[in-house]
């Protein structure tokens, strides 16, 4: 008769530490921790040593000082007056708004060459690899200072707008393209009852209006088609629904155009967009398209033949073979990097610093790092700031990822 | 446990910092060689030529502490640094002395933690236009365009201005000067403002000089000089009697030409004192009774060193105005040699 | 054959008729690729139209450019009034593009030496097998540049290089290679490799010669060391290698000191270089160094020990959170707080970690894609063979797996290399720091822009396109594999 005992308790050994699997993962985290601590602790003994012998201290109290220095493109009230902590403000402002300009333009291009890449056509074809390998491999701040120099070098200057001989002349009267930005004309209310940005609040509320009453319409005409078979015609109405309300408000609003005009060193009034903005906008997105486009023409070709062969069997016209098929799964393979691609147009924009545009970088990073000495504070700032945008879009991606995964029964 | 091997990790980091914070003399010394920090190339005052040598107003401070601590000119190894590197570059003891035109403030004195050690050149914001534009006075420059160089206090300097006028301006950040010359001069700017030093090298380094306008308006009092880091009191003292050495050697007529000549004693005793024939001045500072001696044998006098960089006879052309000798009518005034 | 007596029966095959004009040779091809349909046409013309634009304006601006004045005020009144590149800039101020105007003029072949010597070093790397023509056109290469050193013309040596394999690429291309045959890489070969990095320090910096040879040593007797107590573990094994490395580099310490001027090459501070040899050395150096880091930050990110797990995903997700020009601010401006007090760190070291962690983080996370991409079977399988940890990732995980991770690798390699150029911002003088500053600032170039930014974009493209040209290559020769 078999006894079933207890395996005899073995002691424990110190070489287990190291010999014995079940031990030895504990041994490893412990010295990891212990070296981390121990190189962490050293930095930071180091930075409390080097800051006490200078007499120096952290504290950001020198975000709530006067900035004392001017920003010329604000998003928001900001004067010299202001604290530096607008200032950061107005920095995060206008990073955010090159980063959405750009990746909005990044994409239509990227599509647009993504696209042409596998057209039929040899010469554009060829055009377009030609475009996506030279702005690939050659390093976007080059394509930025490029850019600034068409600007500073090409372009014509207010001075040259000036005088009887001027040896260049706006367009139309309407537009201007110096050196220092473009002007263009801009719309504004004169008689109406909202001025300024309320007006364009009530602009936006009825053009949000006529989406939502063009919405049913459509719902209203599938449903008829449902139940009848036909499907009545409804672009007139919905045209009519976007237009005619958009253009009862501006005409009541008294919807008139600014234009911008040489006064004195520089043009004045429509709208202005700085050389620096533009150089930096157009720049990053013809940088990041040449990646998207490549992106975009891997998610294509990553559709198999057969699931066009497949619908073009099943009677499905050409575009609607594209829109209902090939499209919805390459934008499972498209849209992940295309994200990272964005991510990346984001970082970039920091090299705002190479042309002055007035960015995070610039701001935080730039002038008040310098005016303040603040130099430990600001860079963590930024890190932050950045580490913020990059985690918020990761958490985006990895949404969108769960969303479209392929659900597999 | 964790926390005695982390209390354990401050504990010899803290005794590594103490053994390693010495006097900065005694690093100069071992090291052979003085590091120096300029600006990224401002002619006349801080420029490499085409062989890389350094030359310039501010590159001879440097060469006379050089002379006077290690007695070999040309024993500097310069940093350029940008207006937002110089005071991370000293207070971090990459630098030993900063000589770039940096502009003694309240807040960089005290707050920052540095000490200024004189001033070796008496300077004011100003304007420079193209003559095409026909602008006489800086009070015309309502919307103008101007490129500044950020990170400097003619950019604080320039918000109080135009905001004391009530007048608009719009301001074109730009990191050095470098930058700042293809922009104004190509039109991207219509008004390039700095130091009036600055504007005066800048000018001399164009095309035709003689386009451009330095505006009568001098709109903030710069005192630029060297300085050092807070707490390091003999070598703030070296610096600054050094710089004082120059400047009292023109005053008493010492130059590169005749001190050697002095320097075997003549009838006034602060020359002797000066150049270490009496006295045991040298030895105070913790050097050897030649520092002057030397220091003025390789760059000269402080008005040799004005004219042969930025004088009248120089491209860059300034005048001694308030940096003459207090004799002259100047601002220049050196504490006596006793 | 009889011949036939009936007259209606056609003895011989009519010819063949050749196939309408529209359906042959060019015009087909014509018609199928530019011309079909409306838009096609339409397309294909504006592209005519742009292309005849671009053409219309760069040719005449090379054709007169001119190349020997010494200003641009000299080049003009040569072109007067004609359009054409003043290149004579590229001419005047070769030697500050390429190796920063600080870095003395008499020393010139060290960096060129060095740079051939990467050349070199890195082809039993980069081809497990060498056609004939490469090996070919490298001898030339190689004679030539040495000429060109004996003649005195160091700054011609990069061009030579470049333009030669350029060639060899044309060559390739048109298949004259595959006719060659090719010759196996000795394996030997890869001891130079490993030897270039103390020759290539030695060469740049200069100094004794003591020094390089004294790190070489001590790497060595890490080696082995680490084979001597490999038997026990590998944990054992690279502890002994550490021990025994620091050991000699800390007792030869004392010998450098003491040796300062045996076969010395003059000394030159890392703060003198700059132009484009700055953007190849951060490049080479911080690619070489994020690699094994990166390796190892994989690793713990896929290791099931989650406190080293949790250190290593916070390190990368930290580091690629952040624009690089955040990091190099920290170099810059920061970092120098962190050290102890009197460490005299120069800038460009500061700079080589800055990048070296940030391309580590992006290597660590390319590897890991392909760890991940490694069918759990070949895990199992090392396991069943009774390997440990370090065995079986040595000998069956990593080479699969950094063979998958290939082309991400170099992705992330050409896109440092571009990265390196930020350091323009830190007021660090590489090729574009040189351009914006002392070029486009002197009197005598100011407002070159064209000639200057096609140089860089030019020099650019050739490496970053060589390179990927070569990921591409290497990617279909892995891919023969799987088939």
């Amino acid at each position: 008769m078999a006894t079933y005992s207890d395996p005899p308790a073995e002691s424990f050994k110190l070489s287990q530490l190291i010999n014995d699997t079940r031990y030895r993962s504990y041994t490893f985290q412990v010295i990891a921790l212990i070296g981390i601590m121990l190189l962490l602790g050293y930095l930071i003994s180091n930075l409390i040593n080097n800051l006490q012998a200078a007499g120096l201290n952290i504290s950001y109290q020198f975000l709530g000082e006067p900035a004392g220095y001017d920003i010329n493109q604000r998003l928001i009230e900001y004067s010299s007056q202001s604290t530096h902590f607008t200032a950061a403000i107005v920095g995060v402002l206008n990073t955010l708004l090159v980063a959405v300009l750009g990746c909005a333009m990044a994409t239509v291009i990227g599509v647009v060459v993504g696209v042409l890449r596998l057209s039929r056509n040899w010469l554009i074809r060829t055009l377009m690899s030609v475009y996506v390998e030279i702005f690939r491999n050659v390093p976007v701040l080059i394509w930025i200072l490029i850019i600034m120099a068409v600007f500073t070098a090409v372009l014509p200057q207010p001075r040259d707008f000036r005088g009887a001989n001027a040896t260049a002349s706006m367009v139309g009267d309407m537009f201007a393209f110096t050196g220092r930005g473009f002007y263009a004309p801009m719309p504004y209310f004169e008689t109406g009852f909202a001025q300024g940005a309320a007006g364009w609040v009530v602009v936006l509320a009825v053009l949000v209006g006529s989406w939502l009453a063009a919405r049913a319409l459509g719902r209203w005409a599938a449903r008829t088609q449902e139940a009848t078979g036909q499907r009545p015609t409804t672009w007139y109405i919905t045209a009519a629904l976007w237009l005619v309300p958009l253009a009862v408000v501006l005409y009541v609003q008294g919807l008139a155009w600014e234009y911008p005009a040489l006064k004195g060193f520089n043009f004045q009034g429509g709208i202005f967009a700085r050389a620096s903005l533009i150089a930096l906008w157009f720049a990053l997105s013809i940088y990041t398209a040449a990646f998207i486009a490549e992106n975009v023409r891997a998610g294509i070709l990553a559709i198999s033949k057969g699931q066009t062969e497949a619908a073009a069997s099943l009677g499905l016209r050409p575009n609607r073979i594209m829109n209902l098929v090939v499209l919805p799964q390459a934008l499972r393979v498209i849209i992940p990097p295309l994200i990272s691609q964005y991510l990346n147009l984001t970082k970039n924009s920091s090299l705002a610093i190479a042309v002055g545009y007035m960015d995070i970088t610039g701001t935080l990073g730039g002038i008040t790092l310098n005016q303040t000495g603040r130099a430990i504070e600001c860079v963590l700032l930024l890190m932050l700031f950045y580490l913020t945008i990059s985690l918020a879009i990761s958490a985006v991606m990895n949404v969108y990822n769960n969303a479209v995964k392929l659900k597999e029964r | 446990m964790k926390k005695t091997v982390f209390l354990g990790a401050l504990t010899v980091a803290g005794l590594a910092a103490g053994a390693a914070a010495a006097a900065t003399l005694d690093d100069v010394k071992a090291r052979g060689k003085l590091n120096c920090g300029v600006t990224t190339g401002l002619v006349g005052f801080a420029a490499p030529d085409a062989n890389g040598n350094w030359d310039g107003f501010d590159v001879g401070v440097c060469r006379a502490i050089a002379a006077a601590v290690l007695g070999d000119a040309a024993a500097v190894e310069f940093v350029p640094t940008t207006g937002k590197t110089r005071f991370t570059a000293l207070a971090s003891g990459e630098i030993d002395v900063l000589a770039r035109n940096t502009t003694w403030t309240f807040s960089r004195d005290v707050d920052l933690k540095f000490d200024f050690l004189g001033v070796n050149y008496y300077d004011g914001q100003g304007f420079m236009v193209p003559k095409s534009l026909g602008v006489s006075s800086a009070k015309e420059l309502d919307g103008a365009t101007v490129c500044i160089q950020t990170g400097t206090t003619t950019e604080l300097n320039l918000a109080d201005f135009f905001r004391a006028n009530n007048i608009s301006y719009e301001p074109v950040p730009i990191e050095t000067n470098a930058e700042a010359q293809p922009l104004y001069l190509e039109g991207a700017c219509d008004v390039y403002t700095t130091d009036a030093s600055g504007l005066a090298a800048t000018r001399a380094a164009f095309e035709n000089p003689q386009d451009h306008v330095v505006l009568p308006e001098i709109i903030s009092k710069e005192p630029l000089g060297p300085l050092v880091r807070h707490g390091d009191n003999d070598w703030g003292d070296i610096v600054r009697w050094t710089l004082n050495a120059l400047i009292a050697a023109e005053e008493l007529g010492v130059t590169s030409a005749n001190v050697d000549e002095m320097a075997g004693g003549t009838n006034n005793p602060e020359i002797n004192r000066l150049l270490g024939t009496e006295g045991t001045l040298g030895e105070m500072l913790g050097l050897d009774k030649d520092w002057a001696r030397r220091a003025i044998k390789s760059v000269g006098n402080y008005g040799e060193l004005f004219e042969r960089n930025i004088g009248e006879n120089t491209p860059i052309g300034l005048s001694r105005g308030l940096n003459a000798q207090w004799t002259n009518g100047g601002l220049l005034y050196s504490p006596p040699f006793r | 054959m009889s011949k036939s007596d009936l007259s209606f029966v056609r003895t011989e095959m009519l010819p063949e008729q050749a196939p309408p004009v529209t359906e042959q040779g060019v015009v087909k091809w014509l018609r199928e690729n530019l011309f079909a349909g409306p838009i096609n046409t339409v397309m294909t013309l504006i592209s005519l139209v742009v292309i005849y634009k671009i053409l219309a304006g760069i040719t005449p601006w090379l054709a007169n450019g001119v190349w020997t004045t010494s200003s641009l005020a000299e080049c003009r009144e040569v072109l007067q009034g004609q359009t054409g590149g003043c290149f004579s800039v590229l001419t005047e101020r070769w030697n500050q593009l390429l190796f920063g105007f600080k870095y003395p003029v008499e020393e010139y072949w060290r960096p060129t030496l060095a740079f051939v010597l990467l050349m070199v070093a890195i082809t039993p790397v980069l081809f497990q097998e060498l056609p004939r023509l490469f090996v070919a056109t490298a001898a030339v290469i190689a004679t030539l540049v040495v000429v060109e050193l004996l003649a005195g013309a160091a700054g011609l040596a990069v061009p030579t290089v470049v333009i030669g394999g350029l060639g060899y690429w044309a060559l390739a291309r048109f298949g004259a290679a595959q006719r060659g045959g090719s010759i196996a890489v000795s394996r030997k070969l890869l001891l130079l490799t490993g030897l270039f990095p103390f020759v290539g320090y030695w060469l740049i910096w200069g100094g004794t010669v003591l020094a390089p040879v004294l790190a070489l040593a001590g790497v060595l007797a890490g080696y082995m060391a680490f084979r001597r107590f490999e038997a026990a573990s590998f944990a054992m094994g690279l502890l002994g290698a550490v021990v025994a490395a620091f050991a000699v580099w800390y007792l030869g310490g004392f010998l450098t000191a003491a040796a300062e001027g045996v076969l010395a090459l003059p000394e030159v501070p890392s703060r003198d270089m700059g132009g484009f040899m700055l953007n190849m050395m951060l490049g080479t150096v911080c690619v070489s160094l994020s690699l094994p880091i990166g390796i190892v930050l994989a690793l713990g990110r896929q290791s099931d020990m989650p406190i080293i797990k949790w250190i290593c995903v916070v390190f990368i997700e930290f580091i690629r959170g952040v624009p690089l020009i955040t990091l190099l601010f920290v170099a810059n401006v920061v970092l120098a707080y962190f050290l102890p007090p009197g460490t005299n760190f120069d800038l460009i070291l500061r700079v080589i970690i800055m990048i070296t962690m940030f391309s580590s983080a992006y290597i660590a996370e390319v590897i890991r894609g392909g760890l991940a991409a490694l069918p759990a079977g070949q895990y199992e399988a090392a396991d069943s063979l009774g390997l440990d940890y370090a065995q079986s990732m040595r000998l069956i995980i990593l080479p699969q797996a950094l063979k998958i991770s290939i082309p991400g690798i170099v992705n992330v390699a050409v896109g440092l290399f571009k990265d390196t150029t930020l350091v323009s911002v830190i007021s660090m003088f590489d090729l574009v720091g040189m351009i914006r500053g002392p070029i486009l600032a002197s009197t005598e170039w100011n407002g070159v822009y064209w000639e200057l930014w096609g140089f860089a974009v030019v020099l650019f493209f050739v490496v970053c396109y060589g390179i990927s040209q070569y990921s591409q290559w290497l990617e279909r020769q892995l891919q023969r594999d799987h088939r």
